[in-house]
């Protein structure tokens, strides 16, 4: 049977069905014997386990259980740069219910209901977590007792077994609502993270970044779970610690931000709701990030009561969108630079050329009259002009000279229309328009009535103020771009080593000739030294280049004019303004939304100095809050 | 070796069923079935669905045993191209569960489409060697081996490891079994020692590292696989040689052996029959791989023999990593005990697989073409 039929192959080989029929024999054969050996190999484990270490698994099985335990780590501490603390863990107490040991929780639910204050949601959430922890697994009924109820508490707790106080480390934020929308804050595990999360790495925590820095950084704060292996006696009371792997505390997280100037940067935006974000060209550090309204984070640590969530949420002021990453707005004339730039790249206009502003521009074949802010016009004006006077019909044509795929293609090269992975979570990318974006969104063909819209910012076109300090940042860096990131160092809980984040650099902005950045921001610089925001040189002990800009909030009618007096506040236009600073070695890039603040140069440019000043001058002393909204004299239309 | 067949009695041969392999998987089935209600604190309930799920893999398997094994040849191909369709559509359309993309919900029924390539790869390979000259050339090589890659990446990325490795198991079984050269075999086992260690230091991550590490051993991990682990093997330790005693299981019974009625259902019976009944179990599982073994080489030609002998050896192999990593000697891969485990899905593919089975050998005096 085992012989071999052919003593050697012939060329072409036919089917041999007798041959093939052997060599499956074999090859079954050659099987048999594996699987022999493989199951002798389980028995052989068989007899190890339960011959050779019968007894002392007997040991173990008896009497005694052996659990294991989850420690959780420590969380880090957060920092701005300078090393103020901005979220520390604070120790509390709170109410814990072993239910094995419980005779009837229901009794006993009702008798502590008598001695501390359970609302209904506290006793919701306890049943909701009893479903998805064994029974021997203790369970918070009730977080952050007063001394008066750990009093009244300690008193009779000895006659309810299976309840203990617990002493555990709840977050707390010293400084309030300061920087909120740039550190975050915990929260406790909800059901949807409860999927994604390693269900090891996270047993015996309660609480996971929810936003900001403590989510972005998460695993850096977090530190690693330890564990301990207890025998327990058969009710599941630890007896003994068998052997223990400590937990890793969490990495401090030092921020990017220097508290001071973001104090600086919310007082100044303070009564407008909007956004101000200042970076480092140098490094892309983000040196504040200010959203107004804020909120204050501790309510949320350990569950924020429903009423108060509903206001926060439901305002209309909505304090909890962080602007600074997630509000989309029309750039307005702070585009404008960037749209120079672009003409110069492709050679539609040059330094020298001009053309005639007679206070509003014609399609050709077409009688719609674009505007220009100022009624009368500029008359000539070249590209210097144009960008210190933002003249609209100079950008008017010149966007249509370049088309909208041009620009899109030039303008995505500053990370315009999409997120500049800054590492916050959130970020949103706004929308760089183009003839293909407007074919897949609303299914329309593109018009060059749409060209000339994005050629002043508005239109289609949104962009987030972190994306417009962005793109600042890299003019003023001749084109060299870095990520904004908010993480400057981290450093070690235990041997206080601390590691500073790595500059992460993006693709810079390529042009024909570094002229051409010159070009632009010799423009931006008259827009301070005599141009529309010509007031906020004044006294300056720097140089500054900028950009004023001011977005339509609604449409006014051809033959309407912009009054302010007559128009609600919140139809009023949205104010911006981008700069950086000093001009010759810049330090600073910053960008600033105030929404219905009017005019980018009488509201928004005015903050600008403020927050540049502090930084560059260490001028932290802030004067008188800004004027009220109402109270700013107004310049028509888009400046 | 020349077993007549005459003493057969009427009723199996009109059935179509080989007597002693329905012994072996009626008695397993009953002992998974005692075990089961002693695992499942003695819940009625269990037990009951366990007996209708085996009554309706019986079932199948008797159907599938009228069959001729040329409808099977026939079908081969497109079971297996629907089943590669199924995979991509549930990449694209299928529910997530448990991190996982797995299932696909077609309205009436959820099911796992990869539980198909366990039966459609050996029935590809089969139908791909039926008519090529074995031992196979180095081009048809590679077509087995793109058979069996394709449905393995797409049930890999899933990801589904313990599916996976079946399914890439049935058709490395069936290379074997058409005679792939040792020389080969040699040369692929030398290629794949030499491409971990460079894989390891220079492609891995730390994490991912840290990941294999924990896979192979579960203990460094005590709050996830490694709890199971440790539970399991006191568990049948504990058991010792004559075991604790049917429902005297003191670690299934108090909870502390997780998954005790389904993937850790071994540890429990262990506990309770000790090693005696452990030998037995194996034994048990020994003979009815050898019996279908023997029934596959008895085929008459390549397609049945193929298919034959690789649906045996998966089944060997559920056994096998089940047993092994139960007992501490494998890493944990989520693969019940065949006829034993609480649980479904597998046990109709595996019942089809011993239908398909019965139908090679009881048709074995006609061919496939």
């Amino acid at each position: 049977m085992f012989y071999k039929p052919y003593s050697q192959e012939p060329l072409a080989r036919e089917k041999d069905n007798t041959a093939e029929s052997e060599l499956f024999f074999r090859r079954a054969l050659v099987m048999v014997l594996a699987v022999l050996l493989g199951l002798l190999a389980v028995g052989s484990r068989l007899v190890y386990l339960q011959v050779l270490n019968h007894e002392r698994f007997t040991t173990l099985a008896d009497g005694n259980r052996i659990r294991v335990q989850p420690l959780p780590p420590t969380r880090g501490f957060i920092f701005d740069r300078n090393g103020v603390l901005l979220a520390e863990n604070l120790a509390s107490y709170h109410l814990e219910i072993t239910r094995e040991q419980l005779q009837d929780l229901d009794a006993t639910l009702a008798e502590l209901r008598e001695r501390i204050e359970l609302t209904d949601a506290d006793i919701d959430r306890f049943r909701k977590m009893t479903r998805r922890t064994p029974d021997y697994i203790g369970v918070p009924l009730r977080f952050r007792l007063t001394d008066e109820e750990i009093a009244r508490l300690a008193i009779d707790l000895y006659r309810f077994p299976g309840v203990e106080i617990k002493a555990d480390l709840t977050r707390h934020y010293p400084l309030g609502s300061l920087g909120v929308h740039a550190i975050g804050y915990v929260g406790r595990i909800d059901e949807g993270e409860m999927l994604r999360i390693d269900p090891g790495q996270y047993s015996g925590s309660t609480h996971i970044g929810k936003v900001g820095a403590e989510r972005s950084y998460e695993d850096l704060l977090r530190g690693r779970t330890g564990w301990q292996q207890v025998e327990t006696n058969a009710e599941g009371r630890p007896l003994r610690i068998l052997s223990r792997t400590p937990p890793t505390p969490g990495q401090h997280a030092y921020l990017s931000i220097d508290i001071r100037l973001q104090a600086v940067a919310e007082k100044v935006l303070e009564g407008y709701n909007g956004a101000i974000v200042a970076l480092d060209p140098r490094n892309g550090e983000i040196l504040a990030l200010a959203s107004q309204p804020t909120y204050d984070p501790n309510p949320f640590v350990n569950g924020i009561d429903f009423a108060s969530y509903r206001t926060l949420n439901t305002s209309k002021d909505k304090p909890l969108l962080n602007r600074a990453l997630r509000g989309m707005y029309p750039p307005g004339s702070t585009i404008k630079p960037l749209l120079a730039l672009t003409g110069l790249e492709y050679g539609v206009v040059n330094r020298h050329s001009g053309i005639f502003c007679p206070g509003f521009y014609r399609l050709p074949g077409s009688s719609h009259r674009f505007r220009d802010w100022k009624r009368g016009g500029h008359g000539h004006v070249g590209m210097d002009r144009a960008i210190a006077q933002s003249c609209d019909v100079y950008f008017y044509d010149l966007a249509l000279n370049l088309g909208i795929d041009r620009t899109h293609q030039f303008l995505d090269q500053f990370s315009m229309g999409r997120p500049t992975g800054v590492d916050l979570p959130g970020e949103k990318g706004g929308v760089l328009p183009s003839q293909a974006w407007k074919r897949k969104s609303y299914n329309q063909s593109w018009f060059a009535g749409d060209t000339l819209s994005a050629g002043i910012g508005q239109g289609y076109f949104l962009a987030t103020p972190l994306q417009l300090a962005h793109s600042t940042a890299a003019i003023a860096k001749q084109g060299v771009r870095f990520q904004p990131r908010i993480l400057h160092a981290s450093e070690d809980p235990e041997t206080r080593v601390q590691t500073l984040a790595e500059p992460r650099p993006l693709p810079s902005v390529q042009v024909r000739n570094p002229q051409f950045w010159e070009t632009v921001t010799t423009g931006m610089i008259h827009v301070v030294e005599g141009g529309t925001a010509n007031r906020i040189s004044i006294g300056a002990k720097y140089r500054i280049a900028g950009k004023t800009g001011t977005a339509q909030v609604f449409t006014l009618g051809q033959s309407e004019k912009y009054d302010a007096k007559r128009l609600a506040k919140h139809l009023l236009d949205h104010a911006l303004f981008v700069a950086f600073a000093p001009v010759e070695d810049p330090a600073i890039a910053i960008a600033i939304i105030a929404e219905n603040g009017g005019g980018g140069s009488s509201t928004a440019a005015p903050m600008a100095r403020k927050v540049m000043d502090a930084w560059l001058l260490n001028k932290y002393d802030i004067p008188e809050p800004p004027p009220a909204p109402d109270a700013v004299p107004h310049e028509p239309a888009s400046e | 070796m020349n077993l007549h067949r005459n003493e057969e009695s009427w009723v199996l041969r009109l059935l179509r069923l080989d007597l002693p392999l329905l012994l072996g998987l009626l008695l397993l089935s009953g002992l998974g079935l005692t075990v089961l209600y002693s695992a499942g604190q003695q819940n009625m309930d269990l037990v009951v669905g366990q007996g209708m799920r085996l009554g309706l893999g019986f079932a199948i398997m008797l159907t599938l045993a009228q069959l001729p094994p040329r409808y099977f040849r026939f079908w081969s191909p497109w079971i297996y191209l629907l089943g590669i369709v199924l995979l991509l559509a549930v990449m694209v359309v299928g529910d997530v569960s448990k991190g996982a993309q797995r299932w696909l919900d077609l309205g009436v029924v959820r099911f796992q489409p990869s539980e198909i390539m366990k039966l459609a790869v050996p029935m590809m390979m089969g139908w791909f060697f039926a008519e090529k000259p074995l031992p196979p050339r180095w081009l048809h090589l590679l077509g087995g081996a793109l058979i069996t890659a394709i449905p393995f990446i797409l049930i890999a990325e899933q990801p589904d490891l313990g599916t996976a490795l079946v399914v890439g198991s049935a058709g490395a079984f069936a290379l074997f079994l058409a005679g792939l050269s040792w020389l080969i075999m040699f040369i692929l086992a030398g290629l794949l020692c030499a491409a971990i260690p460079l894989f390891w230091t220079f492609i891995m991550h730390d994490y991912q590292r840290q990941r294999v590490l924990t896979f192979l051993d579960p203990e460094t991990d005590p709050l996830g696989t490694g709890y199971h682990i440790i539970q399991s093997k006191i568990a049948i330790g504990s058991g010792g040689i004559y075991g604790k005693g049917w429902l005297n299981g003191t670690q299934s019974h108090l909870d502390f052996l997780p998954e005790g009625s389904t993937d850790f259902i071994f540890a429990a019976f262990l506990e309770e029959f000790g090693l005696v009944g452990g030998c037995l179990l194996l034994t048990l599982y020994f003979f009815i791989v050898a019996r279908a073994l023997y029934m596959a080489s008895r085929a008459p030609d390549t397609y049945t023999r193929l298919l034959a002998g690789s649906l045996t050896l998966i089944f060997f192999l559920y056994a096998f990593v089940n047993t092994g990593m139960v007992s501490g000697l494998l890493p944990v891969v989520g693969l019940p005990l065949p006829l034993f485990s609480y649980g479904g899905t597998s046990l109709v593919t595996i019942m089809a697989g011993f239908g398909i089975l019965m139908s090679i050998y009881s048709h074995r005096r006609t061919l496939t073409r």
